[in-house]
């Protein structure tokens, strides 16, 4: 008897389905939004956004908490009067933290998002889900005006996560309502 | 072969079934009211994008570019998924899919498992099949646990709670979390965070659909809102994701497209609050045991129809769900499938791949062929289109009907202008049974009509006597 | 300008007084209207309802009865878009079929036809007319230019009324809880006339609104085009 795998593929050639035209792509790839569109944007899905020039300052806000960080986040952004907690954590740990400090991979102007893809000043994906609050630092340059651009600048083989403001559901009477299983609090600060 | 479960076993054909759901009160105003204000929402958000047309002729080109070279891109989806860690299963039905994941779990010593939401497992049955294999499946999203919580029906592809409003839910989880909450929609939304918390931190075995997978990268995209999608793509050791063999994507680029499509089709965002995309194993980041289970299940004969693949470009976004009068007034549920509505409509008569069964052939006579859905759906598919076509396929298959007797005299009658007008001479002998010019009752199966409409008093000489005698 | 009225089965059976005042209008607009007596039907019902077969020879027959004829026009959006959309499908090439609206406005280029007619009217896009053939807002442009005329606005116009053809009598009573909700919005207007440019949509909302007795009465947009001060419409059914 054939394998479900062989049988699949043999009625998919069965079908013969003919072949097509190249895809068209006569939308727009470029984008022209910047700082000013993304933090609007951010803004809209009731995350909290701050434009700094300094980042150490803007982080006098933890002050007291206890925050998990990355080991690799710059070393001026573990300001003093915060308890930092550092990897290994387990899940506990993570749960029971006050939040979390990343850096990001990518955002995108036109939709207000924030791609974390694990690499230098983000950690492994536990570490932005289990803690109630997320601060997330990006970069003006980190910034793509549209979706293509963004996707250009990502290596999708890495773990990425796209952010758009808090966890959120729309799951009752089609209403969205913030917080849900993913930190409840999103803050951004674009560092100008 | 065993029965499709992407239909419910007993379920009634569709005009029975909304003649139940057309009385339930309450079912008409949720829906009125939900599909009221996501219709509202997203025309919002597709508004204000300048090249949204571009960006569904796209979707609808790279969807039927997928669908031309399937075997080969399943095959390069394989290598890649393979080469970065993870096993890859093929199922022909929902029977060999279960027994795959079963067969998963089992191995994990797994009891419990934790789901994300997903067409897919709903489609093949599968939190049914692990039940009676001795694992229970926890549906984490919010409305799919409300539906389980519920003993309820899926009845929407996005939001399979629709047609329960706040006070219904309320109702739901005191029963059964045996909480106290009130049916504001931020308490009802924290009671399931509380309820799933530590079934999210202890799951040793997560089960995932898929959005997209990426053939030359080897990516599986999930978008969701809620975070539970990433609590169970991230935290338990063991991955397994169920997807269609149609959720192809040739490239990372042509995410681009479907990124843009589907958020703002489906929750009418920008963007959708989390979308998680893996590809294989991480060391050190997630799930490190990664299986994709690639199911058929009737897609590779729904490939055989010219007109009917088009189906399987589908997103599953729901716009056209929200957009339909039809939906809107019986509900999901009247469909007897996990897909409802217009696609649901097209898609399922052609996974269960028999006209004979009648429940599957009264589907595509759900629609007044109004277009509504072709209008709004992201990846074009002309539902109205494969609706005539599968209606051609359910007449073929009952044979002869009264009504197929009646529809080839009607065209006999067409086919000759004379024999035409003879009927019409005889039709307008109708008029006597007229008072105030208007027949308020007729025989079956005119009476179908009169039962809530008055039909017009033929006029004593129609347009072509007229004519005839007038310029003639 | 030589025009073939397709007068479609429906109308010139039911409604001869539409296509009378099609024929009243075009004239009126310089046009030498003929109406070829072999037509029948388009075939539409046949289509839609599954019976491909039996449409075929029907498409086939409207090629051969109108193929010499630049231009045709239909007082209705639903057969025009069949022939146009559909009929190649069958296999066939037909002659250029307008809806009325679009004709006029499109190929006579006139949105003022001269028309008086002192009511209240609402109207109803009906979604072939809408979706099939894109006439978006030309029947509205040519009534605002009637003379008397008091147009308002329905709520929810672009939703369907629930006719569908066979689906009116197949899924009857998913049929009428779609009827309910289009004459609520009717009848929310106040207006004393509901207009629409397919008399197959207008049969099944008149039809309602005949069985309860409302009073608001159902006219096809070319009867309100063609009258005028010195021909006026008159309620004759």
């Amino acid at each position: 008897m054939a394998s479900a795998k062989e049988e699949i593929l043999a009625r998919i050639r069965n079908a013969k389905v003919p072949p097509v035209a190249p895809t068209v792509r006569g939308y727009d790839r470029e984008g022209t939004g910047g700082v000013e569109l993304f933090a609007e944007r951010v803004a809209d899905y009731r995350a909290i956004v701050h434009v700094v020039t300094d980042v150490p300052e803007a982080l006098e806000r933890l002050k007291g908490k206890r925050i998990v960080a990355p080991h690799d986040v710059p070393a001026e952004w573990l300001v003093d009067g915060v308890t930092w907690l550092h990897e290994p954590l387990t899940i506990e740990e993570l749960d029971q933290s006050d939040g979390v400090l990343t850096g990001c991979a990518v955002a995108i102007a036109d939709t207000g998002t924030i791609v974390l893809d694990g690499s230098e000043g983000q950690g492994r994906r536990a570490l932005t889900l289990l803690p109630d609050y997320h601060l997330c630092v990006v970069r003006v340059d980190q910034i793509a005006a549209s979706v293509p651009e963004a996707l250009q600048r990502l290596e999708p083989t890495r773990p990425l996560t796209f952010i758009s403001g808090p966890s959120a559901t729309s799951d009752i009477e089609l209403n969205r309502v913030e917080g849900v299983h993913g930190p409840r609090t999103l803050e951004v600060l674009i560092v100008g | 072969m065993a029965r499709n479960p992407v239909t419910w076993l007993g379920s009634p054909t569709f005009p029975k079934a909304a003649h139940e759901a057309l009385a339930d009160t309450q079912l008409r105003q949720n829906l009125r009211k939900a599909t009221g204000t996501i219709r509202g929402r997203r025309a919002a958000a597709v508004g204000e994008m300048t090249d949204w047309e571009q960006l569904r002729v796209a979707g609808e080109q790279i969807k039927d570019d997928v669908l031309s070279r399937l075997d080969t891109l399943l095959l390069q989806l394989e290598e890649s998924v393979t080469a970065r860690g993870g096993v890859v299963h093929w199922a022909r039905d929902a029977e060999e899919a279960n027994k795959i994941v079963l067969d998963l779990c089992r191995a994990e010593n797994a009891r419990e498992v934790v789901k994300v939401k997903s067409m897919a497992t709903a489609e093949i049955g599968l939190n049914e099949a692990l039940e009676a294999g001795g694992v229970h499946a926890i549906e984490t999203d919010l409305a799919e646990l409300i539906v389980q919580l519920g003993d309820d029906r899926p009845s929407h592809i996005l939001v399979p709670a629709i047609h329960r409003n706040r006070s219904e839910i309320r109702e739901i989880f005191q029963r059964r979390m045996g909480v106290e909450v009130s049916d504001e929609p931020a308490d009802l939304a924290e009671a399931a965070r509380v309820y799933l918390r530590e079934k999210f931190l202890t799951a040793k075995v997560a089960i995932s659909g898929a959005n997209f997978a990426v053939a030359d990268s080897g990516s599986i995209v999930v978008l969701e809102s809620e975070g539970n999608g990433r609590m169970c793509l991230t935290l338990p050791e063991t991955l397994i994701t169920v997807m269609g063999i149609e959720k192809l994507v040739p490239t990372w680029q042509d995410l681009e497209v479907f990124l843009q499509l589907l958020p703002r089709s489906s929750t009418a965002e920008r963007m959708n609050p989390y979308t998680s995309v893996w590809t294989g194993v991480t060391p050190g980041d997630g799930p490190q045991r990664f299986h994709l289970v690639l199911i058929d299940n009737g897609r590779t004969a729904t490939l055989e129809d010219s007109v009917g693949r088009q189906a399987l470009r589908c997103i599953r976004c729901s716009a056209c769900l929200n957009v339909c009068p039809v939906y809107e007034r019986t509900g999901g549920q009247s469909y007897g499938s996990v897909y409802p509505g217009p696609i649901g409509a097209i898609l399922t008569p052609q996974l269960v791949g028999d006209m004979h069964d009648p429940q599957a052939a009264s589907l595509p006579f759900a629609s007044s062929l109004c277009g509504a859905c072709f209008e709004v759906c992201p990846v074009r598919i002309d539902i109205p289109s494969v609706l005539t076509h599968l209606r051609a396929e359910a007449v073929e298959a009952k044979g002869r009907t009264a009504e197929s007797v009646a529809m080839a005299a009607a065209a006999w009658v067409f086919r000759e202008a004379s024999r035409y007008e003879k009927a019409q001479k005889a039709g307008s002998l109708a008029r006597f049974l007229a008072r105030d010019g208007r027949i308020t009752s007729l025989p079956w199966p005119g009476s179908k009509w009169t039962a809530s409409r008055d039909v017009p008093a033929p006029p004593s000489e129609s347009f072509r006597a007229w004519w005839r005698k007038n310029r003639g | 300008m030589r025009v073939a009225l397709f007068a479609t089965c429906l109308t010139d059976t039911f409604f001869p007084e539409t296509a009378r005042a099609v024929v009243r209008l075009l004239e009126r607009l310089g046009c030498s209207v003929e109406f070829p007596l072999d037509q029948t039907c388009c075939g539409q019902m046949h289509f839609n309802t599954g019976y491909r077969e039996h449409s075929k020879p029907l498409a086939r027959k409207y090629t051969d009865v109108f193929g010499d004829y630049d231009h045709v026009v239909a007082p209705s959006g639903s057969c025009a878009g069949m022939v146009r959309e559909v009929h190649p499908t069958l296999g066939e090439s037909p002659p250029r079929t307008f809806e009325l609206a679009e004709f006029l406005v499109d190929v006579l280029g006139v949105t003022d036809v001269g028309a008086w007619f002192p009511h209240r009217v609402t109207y109803h896009p009906t979604c072939h007319s809408l979706r099939m053939l894109g006439v978006g807002d030309k029947p509205l442009a040519l009534l605002r230019a009637v003379k008397a005329l008091d147009l308002v606005e329905l709520p929810d116009s672009t939703h369907c009324c629930g006719f569908g053809g066979t689906f009116a009598v197949k899924n009857a009573e998913t049929s009428t809880a779609m009827l309910a909700d289009k004459m609520t919005s009717v009848l929310s207007t106040g207006a004393e006339v509901l207009s629409a440019g397919d008399n197959s949509c207008l049969m099944h909302i008149g039809g309602g609104l005949s069985r309860l007795r409302t009073g608001v009465r159902p006219v096809h947009l070319a009867e309100i085009l063609a009258s005028t001060e010195e021909d006026p419409w008159l309620a004759t059914r």
